[in-house]
């Protein structure tokens, strides 16, 4: 079984197609790129995904559960994850406290025992808070666990924004433009690191990216999208001299 | 010289941060008040200020739950409290019998509270779709709706307002309610109902991408912040005798975001300096007549120039911060200093 499939996916915005009968399937551990010019649906797929918005058409099935009509949380607790092509993290929270509100689905204490601070609340946050920093300390980040995340540099806020993915503890991770913003070394290091934590945490991941070098470095198998329609799908080598996708990247008149 | 503060500044930060700290200043602020004001220490014009100073405390740090931590902007405070402030009257006067009054008082407080957050769970229903300035709206509507509703209810006295109450607030009753007050909202916000809360001000959708149930944590922000609202109700009609729905308005609404975004938003301390400059400045700026209220919004102006976060936006006093959160990523740090010699 695919661990995420997604079937004849159409999503309208008032008109404009942003997807159109958009099929597609991923097995267990597999590491997969999304591709496609400037408006061509990627970040929709993401949001269809994730439960951002809702599909006009179309079923998404994880773990054979449907995820189309479940808001985010249930999609984030059943085991998908994502970061954002523009960081989204908390900026005004600590470090910790970004990877802590993660944990959200995970605590199972009631409201009226976080009000009093008893029962639960004692024993589960004292773990929370255990785990958010082991986790921290796994991506080196333990050291400015009490900063504001606005205060980290840009590549750590990257490197916390995934982090914090990781502590709704996903089995599939979706990465929107992970190397937006950074210079050939670090998406050289940035390569290195996916692989890593794909590895550690046993991920199967997704990721939107316009680095060619980077997508044609680690993805075992891309997906070109454009107006909202698959345009060619196979390994990055065959992708690389599809007449169809140079299309798309450089307009017919050059493609020929 | 120096040395000599900060030496007071460190044993005040481990006194005020000891397990013991809270109960004790509870017992003690009790005992005290329980003593001031059976015993005449304190004149009744400084008790009934002290009464305003912790009604006021109990509707800023509610209301900062909405507009300091979650980030959204509600003028519809006075709605709730007025609400409050009618059923613990209705309660007091009509229901009760006169006789054991003083035992049921806490019930009246608690059913005002618990009227005024049934009507702040139907006011979170809009908050799920709409925010920002459309939801401001919808407060103030709600404001609106609530004072002209009980201007046309001519059991509870319409416009004339309602009265016949006893003078049941009292000095230790209102300690108790404001210790209660800041010690839940604090509880909350330091949960993960809390650092929801934040999240949702923060980034709406990517809190509800990591696992927030924002429906829930704005349910629980409306209500928890609405129940103090209308408990600071009752406890304010208990301590004037006399309520008409003039004295819920907008003004009012107005008046407790004044203490919030003086004393700082997302700041329980913030909200507690806050709520007491401002009830005693009104009160020695009383000789100045009308004057007054044009001094008081010429401060919030300059206050909105020069420190747009209030006194002690965004940051907390240390004593209202758990043990836990103070000393986690300290006690990390240690702990993993410690970690390489061991393998050494």
């Amino acid at each position: 079984m695919p661990l995420l499939e997604m079937k004849n996916i159409t999503h309208r915005f008032e008109g404009l197609c942003a997807v159109a009968n958009f099929n597609f399937q991923l097995t267990q551990g597999e590491l997969v790129g999304i591709i496609g010019p400037n408006g061509a649906g990627k970040t929709t797929v993401f949001n269809l995904i994730t439960g951002v918005y809702r599909a006009t058409e179309g079923s998404i099935f994880f773990n054979g559960d449907e995820l189309v009509g479940k808001t985010p949380h249930q999609i984030t607790k059943m085991g998908v994850a994502r970061t954002f092509q523009n960081i989204r993290l908390f900026k005004e929270l600590t470090v910790l406290d970004n990877v802590r509100t993660a944990y959200f689905g995970e605590a199972t204490y009631s409201p009226l025992e976080a009000l009093l601070h008893m029962g639960r609340y004692r024993r589960e946050e004292t773990k929370i808070t255990e785990r958010a920093l082991e986790l921290l300390s796994v991506f080196q980040l333990d050291n400015a666990a009490s900063e504001l995340a606005k205060n980290l540099p840009y590549g750590l806020q990257r490197k916390l924004e995934i982090a914090r993915a990781l502590a709704t503890n996903p089995q599939l991770l979706l990465l929107d433009e992970p190397a937006a913003g950074m210079n050939p070394n670090e998406i050289k290091q940035l390569m290195d690191f996916i692989g890593w934590i794909r590895k550690t945490f046993r991920l199967t991941i997704i990721l939107i990216e316009h680095q060619m070098r980077l997508v044609m470095g680690i993805c075992e198998r891309l997906v070109v999208l454009d107006f909202g329609a698959t345009i060619a799908q196979g390994l990055p080598a065959e992708i690389k001299s599809n007449p169809k996708v140079l299309e798309a990247y450089l307009g017919e008149e050059a493609a020929k | 010289m120096a040395d000599f503060y900060k030496n007071i500044l460190e044993r005040w930060q481990n006194i005020s941060t000891h397990r013991f700290f809270w109960p004790v200043f509870f017992a003690a602020g009790l005992a005290f008040s329980i003593v001031a004001s059976a015993f005449d220490i304190l004149d009744l014009y400084l008790q009934l200020i002290l009464i305003y100073v912790g009604i006021n405390i109990i509707l800023t740090v509610s209301l900062n739950l909405v507009n300091g931590y979650m980030g959204e902007f509600s003028i519809g405070h006075a709605g709730f409290m007025a609400i409050g402030a009618y059923t613990a009257s209705l309660l007091t006067v009509n229901v009760f019998p006169a006789g054991a009054l003083n035992y049921l008082f806490p019930l009246a407080i608690i059913a005002g509270g618990v009227a005024a957050s049934v009507i702040g769970l139907i006011v979170a229903i809009p908050s799920f779709k709409t925010r920002g300035d459309y939801l401001a709206i919808v407060t103030l509507a709600f404001g609106m709706i609530v004072k002209s509703g009980l201007e046309n209810i001519e059991v509870i006295g319409g416009p004339r307002g309602f009265l016949g109450m006893s003078k049941l607030t009292t000095l230790p009753w209102v300690f108790f309610w404001t210790v209660l007050s800041v010690w839940i909202i604090r509880n909350l916000v330091y949960s993960k109902f809390g650092r929801g809360v934040l999240s949702i001000r923060e980034d709406e959708i990517a809190s509800d991408l990591m696992s927030v149930n924002t429906r829930q944590v704005k349910i629980i922000a409306f209500v928890v912040s609405s129940f103090f609202a209308g408990v600071a109700g009752g406890l304010f009609a208990h301590a004037l005798q006399f309520i008409n729905p003039r004295m819920f308005d907008i003004i009012k609404s107005t008046d407790i975001l004044i203490m919030v975004y003086l004393g700082g938003i997302a700041s329980i301390a913030g909200s507690i300096i806050g709520a007491v400059i401002y009830t005693i400045l009104l009160e020695i700026l009383r000789p100045l007549g009308i004057w007054r209220m044009v001094l008081m919004p010429l401060m919030l102006v300059l206050l909105m120039i020069y420190r747009p976060r209030g006194i002690m936006g965004m940051r907390e006093a240390r004593f209202f911060v758990p043990l836990r959160d103070l000393l986690a990523a300290k006690l990390w740090k240690q702990k993993n200093k410690e970690a390489p010699d061991a393998s050494a």
